[in-house]
């Protein structure tokens, strides 16, 4: 658990000494900032709706970017072999890195408090509803870095990685808005794949264990998918 | 210390190391040569753990390999080709990390760091980018990433690739110091380098071994004829031949070169376990002729290592 939290340490601190987590951090506070607040006086209401609403397509773009490096860097340097040939496992490594990447996730969401203790002054906010959206933000934070991850070990270029990412990321938010395109008799299966659907329903401030159950099972998948490239190389 | 039974690995179709078997002691400088692509880097990666073997085994003291990787990695120390640092850190930081992963407590981390500082010449770089350091010092933080946690096993490969003949002599000396009381398991395909610091020499040929020996019985076991080197004036070659291939023990004379007014070199070959320096030059002082040159030729490792590795 050590070295898991040693790692963690080393990757958060490289995201932090150099510009990637100011302009990642910058471009998401601008990006979501902007869409809710220019409808939010429209709407009239009080609650993070539309924050949230949002959340999934912007994590699909912004993650894959924060975890493109997290494997393809080391690989294409050579470093991982290194860092393979110290007293670690491939487990501490692992975990160091998704906590990493969850960690970053989360230090992005911090900024985004002011908006709900801004709307408390104007009216009558859900707290339930908005601690439902910042659990289900980072749930949802937590399965893409996970597939980021996956992405990042496939190739030892970042760039790729990052298009990979992404595009896993966006499937799985969208699945579930495309399910005209599929048979009847999948539609069931394939609107449980939407993070979307799952996300929302958190977000409404309802937490039901599927939802959970959903989350926690794209995590392992990703880290259990990255496991068996990695090991695959070796 | 380390034993290794039968080591085989495959990429896909093709077998970069096949059944090597090797048992390296303890306090020994293990030279690992080899041309190109024959294998050592593979062989170095089983070793660390980085790469599983397709078959075969090694065992570290008491542990296995597959078993214990774990307690394994805490004995070695391994330095990969030209150290592949993790750019964006300080010096400093990146050996402060090391030092955590290898599990030094705080105190220990900073007196061990200040060690390696000072035998690896490192403290004016402490706090540059590691992305800005010139090749040979990038080398001196990889040797002190792989002796950080002063392990029993330091396994180094081609540690002095690149660099400058000073920084070569420099990396050299500092593994000698190591090699005095550590194992040191070092890859190399620069032969004066393997001279110069190892015990014991294992040669590698397509993933074969084709020599494992210390370095004087490497140089004698293959030793069957030596020759003598001449460099004459005022003589032909005919004369030469006619007047030294009646010594006893000269098995051929050989004309290597003849310049007009320069002098003309001669090889004779000798039969093996017999020094005929001296009736070759009593030989010589009979005639008018005028010797500038007159050595014998021990076989250098260089030519040890072409004869074992040369296509057929």
């Amino acid at each position: 658990m050590q070295q898991v939290i040693r790692i963690c340490n080393k990757e958060l601190k490289d995201y932090f000494i150099s510009p990637i987590a100011y302009i990642v951090i910058s471009i998401f506070l601008l990006v979501t900032g902007w869409f809710f607040f220019t409808t939010f006086f429209y709407y009239n209401q009080a609650d993070l709706r539309n924050f949230f609403n949002l959340l999934p397509i912007t994590f699909s773009f912004l993650i894959p970017a924060v975890t493109m490096r997290l494997f393809s860097e080391e690989l294409n340097v050579g470093s991982y072999e290194m860092l393979l040939t110290l007293p670690v496992t491939f487990k501490d490594i692992l975990l160091g890195k998704f906590l990493a990447g969850v960690l970053f996730v989360a230090a992005a969401l911090v900024p985004t408090l002011a908006y709900p203790i801004f709307i408390a002054f104007m009216g009558q906010l859900e707290w339930g509803a908005v601690a439902g959206g910042y659990l289900g933000a980072l749930l949802l934070g937590a399965s893409f870095v996970a597939v980021g991850l996956f992405a990042s070990s496939l190739t030892r270029n970042q760039i790729i990685a990052f298009i990979v990412g992404m595009a896993i990321c966006f499937t799985l938010t969208l699945i579930d808005k495309m399910i005209f395109f599929f048979p009847a008799s999948l539609l069931g299966v394939i609107g449980y794949l939407g993070a979307d659907f799952h996300f929302q329903n958190i977000a409404k401030g309802i937490i039901d264990s599927r939802d959970i159950v959903y989350f926690l099972s794209v995590v392992f998948i990703g880290l259990y998918g990255t496991h068996l490239v990695m090991q695959e190389k070796n | 210390m380390i034993h290794i039974e039968n080591l085989t690995k495959y990429y896909k179709e093709f077998c970069a190391v096949d059944q090597i078997s090797l048992d390296i002691k303890r306090g020994e400088i293990l030279g690992l040569l080899g041309p190109n692509g024959a294998g050592k880097t593979t062989t170095l990666r089983m070793l660390t753990g980085y790469f599983m073997p397709t078959s075969g085994t090694i065992r570290v003291k008491d542990y296995q390999l597959d078993e214990n990787l774990l307690e394994i990695k805490k004995l070695m120390g391994y330095l990969p080709e030209s150290a592949p640092l993790y750019h964006g850190m300080l010096v400093y930081d990146y050996l402060d990390y090391v030092a955590g992963l290898r599990g030094l407590d705080k105190n220990k981390k900073i007196s061990r760091i200040r060690q390696l500082v000072d035998l690896c010449g490192l403290d004016e770089i402490m706090h540059r980018s590691i992305s800005e350091l010139s090749k040979g010092l990038n080398q001196r933080v990889g040797l002190a990433h792989a002796m950080m946690d002063d392990p029993e096993i330091l396994i180094l490969d081609e540690p002095t690739s690149g660099l400058d003949p000073n920084q070569i002599a420099e990396i050299r000396e500092i593994i000698r110091q190591i090699g005095e009381e550590k194992t040191v398991i070092l890859s190399t395909h620069i032969l004066s380098e393997v001279e110069a610091t190892c015990d014991r020499v294992v040669i590698i040929d397509k993933g074969k071994i084709v020599a494992n020996d210390r370095m004087e019985n490497l140089k004698q076991s293959t030793d069957q004829t030596h020759f003598i080197h001449l460099d004459i004036l005022k003589a032909n070659f005919q004369d030469v031949h006619d007047n030294l291939s009646g010594i006893d023990g000269v098995v051929g004379i050989e004309k290597i070169n003849e310049k007009p007014n320069g002098p003309l070199s001669v090889k004779i070959a000798c039969k093996s376990a017999s020094d005929l320096r001296e009736p070759v030059y009593h030989a010589i002082k009979q005639t008018d002729w005028v010797l500038i040159e007159f050595h014998q030729e021990t076989k250098t490792l260089e030519t040890i290592f072409r004869e074992l590795t040369e296509e057929d």
